[in-house]
């Protein structure tokens, strides 16, 4: 798999972690409902079959975080962008 | 050295030179240009080896990676290598060779007995045959199985070769070189598109080296050099021969395995022997050609038995012939061809039989008018010899006609090669036009053409290469004018394939596995029709073949067997790789020292010079400990380093504790909130210990965090989780708050970092630094940190301490560091400095109840580890909420205290688990485990910290440590986790 890191360009995925599904953004520690909520953020995941938007860190590249749209049944890359980009 | 099978003339061979070998002992001779099995064949060997279950003799039946017969053992000593085929090994001088899974010899084999067996080795056989009393599996049935059945023996030495790991990268990979994949590279390239080609042989040419063909009005073998010059010529071309491609990854990313010197005695100096290629190319040509199918009939295994096209192979570009009594079986236009080019090469036929009624004159007449027999609307049913092919029954309106021969080629149609097109999940699909298996959805990037697409004819591959090679390359914005077609004529290619003739004996579907006829009908019987079923049942395409010759017609028996159409049937997924790859090429350079990076510090020359023996640390290598001339063991060197330090000093390199500069405005916000604890209320110059959770509340790491300036934070962490914690921080401060502004970068490299520790180490730094800097309690308190220079070098000094005594760290630019543990050496001399090691360090901090890796575990909280305090309250940060959920503030979670044993002389040892002294050891009475112990000189015995249920509430009662696996049962009291100074007063003085 290849992953269009938008500052290094098209790298090879044994260049960078995946954290997996990216399920911000992070909750409002303040809210009532906090905890359900980080309960949520922190461990249930959609697991889509098709696009599915996920954070990858490149390691040993830019050490950039990215947010990467990977189709889970093809691999196949939509996008990869900045995740200080797409932020909240 | 006489060869009576070579021909004597023709063939692709350098006749001049002459190469020696040996098999099973017996020196023979080839020439370069050979494979070992068209010198063997040359030599008058047919006999190879023997079967995989039923000991059968076998001999050469293809001509290429499709081999399933010819498995033989190369070389000898280490490099011995099993089951490589012997139609794709080119031979090289002195080459060594020996036959495999037999005993004495291929000829006379001891275990041929297992034919009598034969009943008992059916489809399925393992799953039923031996199957009681079970007990017997393992130590009577498997072993005795294992040693009757298999291949050949691997050399249980460490492989003396070395192996490398490349990548390439390319506009258009071509995959294979006949006359499709030539074209393809040819029309690509001259598009100035980069272009890779890969051809497993160790010539270009494919077909075109076994095929007498007219290319151009010139022999195809003469148009394949004029390609090849072209493309040599190219600058942005590069062929890999002796290159398999054998996997599709996504992305456009292949792997490819170059036998770099497998065709040379050994590999020359500084040769690799294999290099395994990553290959990334926007798009790729597959023209891998196609396989012929063999025909399931009685004795279809027999030594002599061919397939058709590997004849035509061996005809024409290697000059032999495995016998000279010929007969065909086939069903194709293409056996024809075959035949006349046998005819031609002056090698007498006997016989040719088609199965079909009707054959087009133009085939027949030459073979016809040379006096051969041809028998159409007939079939072969039984082949006959032991051990080597001595006559056929062939079967014409229910007549049986009998044919001494002893070679019988045979040819029912090609099976395009699919098999990359499957490897991302794309599924082939049966085309009744071509009577065969073509490629369904493709990779992305992927066109097959040719052969590889079900495209048979001459003509249409080179047109299809011609256009595929011109159009990618177009696609990627490389254009050129279109190039004339290289002419020559379309042969003919029809084929009404047989699968399946009646027979007496038996009759091989699968001859890598032994697996026959009956053993389909045995799946079906029992239910296992579903292809991916019937392959794992009978075994059927497995092992180094991988069903090349075999996945089709056992697939085309079950649909028959089932009245389902080979559509219906589908076809099994075939998966990387497609050719057998050794695991040591997958490994490359990445073995032993290799096989992660090794980091030393800047004291390493230091440490060894001065007695250390080192542990890795993570990919560090730190002093353990130093033994000093008279120490005979590391206990005596550990204990001694300890009480130097609590009575004078000791200085440790910690350098390799992960070390992160944090700058900027937010930098404290930053840090309150991926901490526990507050850190922008630090004032400047002091440093304070943190504790970070993961997001689900768990401990994720502690270390000590000093504030330089009003924006610059240096921030440790433990050696091991130096990279995870910079990944989280990049995290939080790129994906949660990048609104913040701050950056930050590792710099545990660039420091050398030294703890002194021990009640003298205030005057060791005092002797080191004189007016440089002022270290007095009242002018750098516990706690207190600076960044000074010394002449132009900065020097960072901290006074922390993990040992619980006085104690400072100081650190200077890596590339001082050297200069640095030496001047710190000779300063404390005179106060009994000692070196200590990462065994004294954990000594140390146990004894003081200081959490290291064994406790921060992935499982415990802040309050398991008694720092619960530390969470803050005013503010928020990662891991708060979560920590806060019931499950991990329950009270009878366990937590951190110390033990000692009852009887003082008894070992404790990490990793037991505590039981009430009277409970029986069961998983329902387990109250926690001990994480870390070490025997304490402070203490006279060993102590230890571990986890205990509501352990601070239980300090002064006794619990068992229980260690079934070491057979330890020790009685422990529960005492406080800090063994010395509880009070702290020593960090202070």
């Amino acid at each position: 798999m290849r992953i269009p890191c938008p500052f290094c360009g098209p790298r090879d995925v044994s260049e960078f972690v995946t954290l997996g599904e990216a399920t911000g953004p992070r909750p409002d520690p303040a809210a009532p409902d906090a905890a359900e909520k980080f309960f949520a953020y922190a461990y249930l995941r959609s697991n889509p079959a098709g696009p599915s938007e996920e954070h990858w860190y490149h390691a040993l590249g830019c050490r950039s975080w990215l947010k990467v749209v990977r189709d889970t049944r093809t691999h196949e890359i939509e996008s990869a962008a900045l995740a200080r980009e797409g932020a909240r | 050295m006489s060869k009576p099978m070579r021909l004597s003339n023709g063939g692709l061979l350098d006749r001049r030179r002459e190469i020696t070998f040996t098999f099973d002992g017996k020196p023979y001779a080839g020439h370069p240009g050979d494979t070992l099995a068209s010198a063997l064949m040359a030599n008058g060997v047919n006999l190879v080896g023997r079967s995989f279950k039923y000991h059968r003799p076998r001999g050469i039946f293809t001509a290429g990676p499709e081999e399933p017969n010819a498995l033989v053992t190369l070389r000898n000593g280490s490099r011995r290598e099993p089951n490589t085929k012997a139609t794709t090994v080119e031979l090289f001088d002195r080459l060594v060779a020996t036959s495999q899974n037999c005993w004495p010899s291929p000829r006379l084999d001891v275990l041929s007995v297992n034919q009598l067996f034969a009943p008992l080795f059916v489809g399925g056989f393992y799953y039923k045959t031996f199957m009681w009393p079970a007990s017997f599996w393992e130590k009577v049935y498997e072993p005795a199985i294992r040693r009757a059945a298999g291949l050949g023996m691997v050399s249980r030495l460490p492989d003396p070769d070395h192996y490398e790991h490349a990548t390439a990268y390319c506009d258009v990979l071509v995959v294979g070189s006949g006359p499709a994949g030539l074209s393809a590279a040819l029309a690509a390239a001259r598009t100035g598109a980069r272009v890779i080609i890969c051809e497993e042989d160790f010539r270009l040419g494919g077909r075109l080296l076994s095929e007498p063909h007219e290319i151009d009005s010139m022999p195809a073998i003469d148009w394949v050099a004029r390609v090849e010059a072209e493309l040599t010529s190219l600058p942005e071309v590069r062929i890999f021969r002796r290159t398999s491609v054998f996997g599709v990854y996504d992305g456009g990313t292949y792997g490819a395995l170059e036998r770099v010197s497998d065709h040379l005695p050994q590999p020359g100096l500084h040769q690799p022997r294999q290099r395994l290629w990553q290959i990334v190319a926007r798009r790729t040509i597959n023209a891998m050609g196609a396989i012929e199918r063999p025909i399931v009939f009685g004795g279809n295994d027999k030594p002599g038995v061919i397939l058709a096209s590997a004849l035509r192979t061996y005809v024409n570009r290697f000059a032999t012939a495995p016998g000279r009594k010929i007969a065909f079986f086939v069903t194709s236009d293409d056996g024809w061809l075959t035949a006349q080019d046998v005819l031609k090469a002056g090698l007498p036929i006997e016989i040719v039989v088609d199965a079909r009624a009707h054959v087009a004159d133009a085939l027949t007449r030459p073979l016809s008018r040379a006096g051969v027999r041809v028998l159409l609307d007939a079939v072969v049913s039984d082949a006959h010899g032991r051990p080597g092919l001595k006559h056929i029954e062939v079967r014409k309106d229910d007549k049986i006609l009998q044919f001494e021969v002893d070679v019988l080629a045979v040819s029912n149609g090609y099976n395009p090669q699919v098999g990359l097109t499957t490897h991302l999940g794309g599924k082939p699909v049966w085309s009744e036009e071509c009577g065969a298996f073509v490629p369904g959805e493709l990779p992305p990037g992927m066109q097959s053409i040719g052969a590889a697409a079900g495209d048979f004819a001459l003509a249409a591959c080179l047109r299809a290469g011609m256009q595929a090679g011109r159009t990618l390359a177009s696609d990627l914005g490389f254009a050129s004018a279109p190039a004339a077609v290289p002419r020559a004529d379309d042969e003919p290619c029809a084929v009404s394939p047989v699968w399946y003739v009646e027979h007496r004996g038996k009759a091989f579907v699968d001859q890598q596995n032994d697996v026959t006829a009956k053993d389909v009908a045995i799946a079906n019987r029992e239910g296992f029709r579903a292809v991916e079923h019937l392959k794992r049942y009978t075994t059927l395409g497995m092992a180094t073949e991988q069903g090349k010759t075999s996945s089709v017609t056992g697939q085309a028996l079950m649909a028959h067997l089932t009245g389902r159409t080979m559509h219906q049937a589908g076809t099994t997924r075939f998966r990387p790789p497609h050719v057998p790859v050794a695991i040591g090429a997958f490994a490359g350079p990445h073995v032993g020292k290799h096989f992660k990076a090794t980091r030393y510090c800047a004291g390493h020359d230091w440490a060894l010079e001065n007695g250390a023996t080192m542990i890795e640390a993570g990919q560090w290598l730190r002093p353990r400990w130093f033994t000093k001339p008279g120490e005979t063991d590391w206990f005596e060197s550990v204990t001694r380093e300890v009480k130097t330090v609590r009575a004078a000093v000791g200085i440790c390199d910690v350098s390799s504790l992960g070390k992160i500069e944090i700058h900027g405005r937010d930098a404290g916000a930053f840090l309150d909130r991926v901490y526990v604890n507050m850190f922008s209320t630090l004032p400047v110059g002091k440093a304070r210990y943190g504790l970070m959770l993961r997001e689900d509340g768990i401990v994720l790491d502690d270390g000590t965090t000093a504030r330089l300036g009003p924006e610059q934070y240096v921030m440790s962490t433990t050696t091991g989780n130096a990279g995870k914690v910079m990944q989280h921080l990049e995290f939080c401060h790129q994906v949660l708050w990048p609104e913040l502004d701050v950056a930050m970068a590792s710099v545990t490299e660039q420091w050398t970092q030294y703890a002194v520790a021990g009640p003298k180490s205030r005057k060791v730094l005092e002797t080191l630094l004189g007016d440089r800097f002022d270290v007095s309690n009242e002018a750098f308190p516990f706690l207190a940190c600076a960044e000074f220079f010394w002449g132009d070098v900065p020097v960072r000094l901290y006074r922390i301490s993990f040992s619980g005594e006085l104690a400072y760290e100081i650190a200077v630019p890596a590339n001082y560091g050297d200069s640095l543990i030496r001047a710190l050496m000779r300063a404390g001399a005179e106060f009994g400095a000692v070196p200590y090691g990462s065994e004294a360090l954990g000594v140390l901090r146990i004894e003081k109840g200081h959490v290291s890796v064994p406790e921060l575990n992935g499982q415990t909280t802040a309050a398991d580890l008694g720092l619960g305090k530390m969470l803050s309250k005013k503010k928020d940060f990662i891991g708060r909420v979560l920590a806060e959920r019931p499950a991990l503030t329950d009270p009878d979670r366990p937590s951190l205290v110390g033990f000692k044993p009852v009887d003082p002389g008894q070992r404790l040892r990490s990793g037991a688990h505590f039981l009430a002294i009277e409970a029986a050891a069961t998983a329902e009475n387990d109250e926690g485990y001990m994480t870390s112990v070490t025997y304490s000189p402070h203490a006279g015995c060993w102590v230890g910290l571990g986890l205990l249920k509501h352990g601070a509430a239980r300090i002064g009662e006794y619990v068992r440590a229980y260690d079934p696996v070491r057979e330890g049962d020790v009685e422990v009291e529960v005492v406080s986790p800090i063994f010395v100074d509880p009070e702290g007063k020593w960090l202070h003085e």
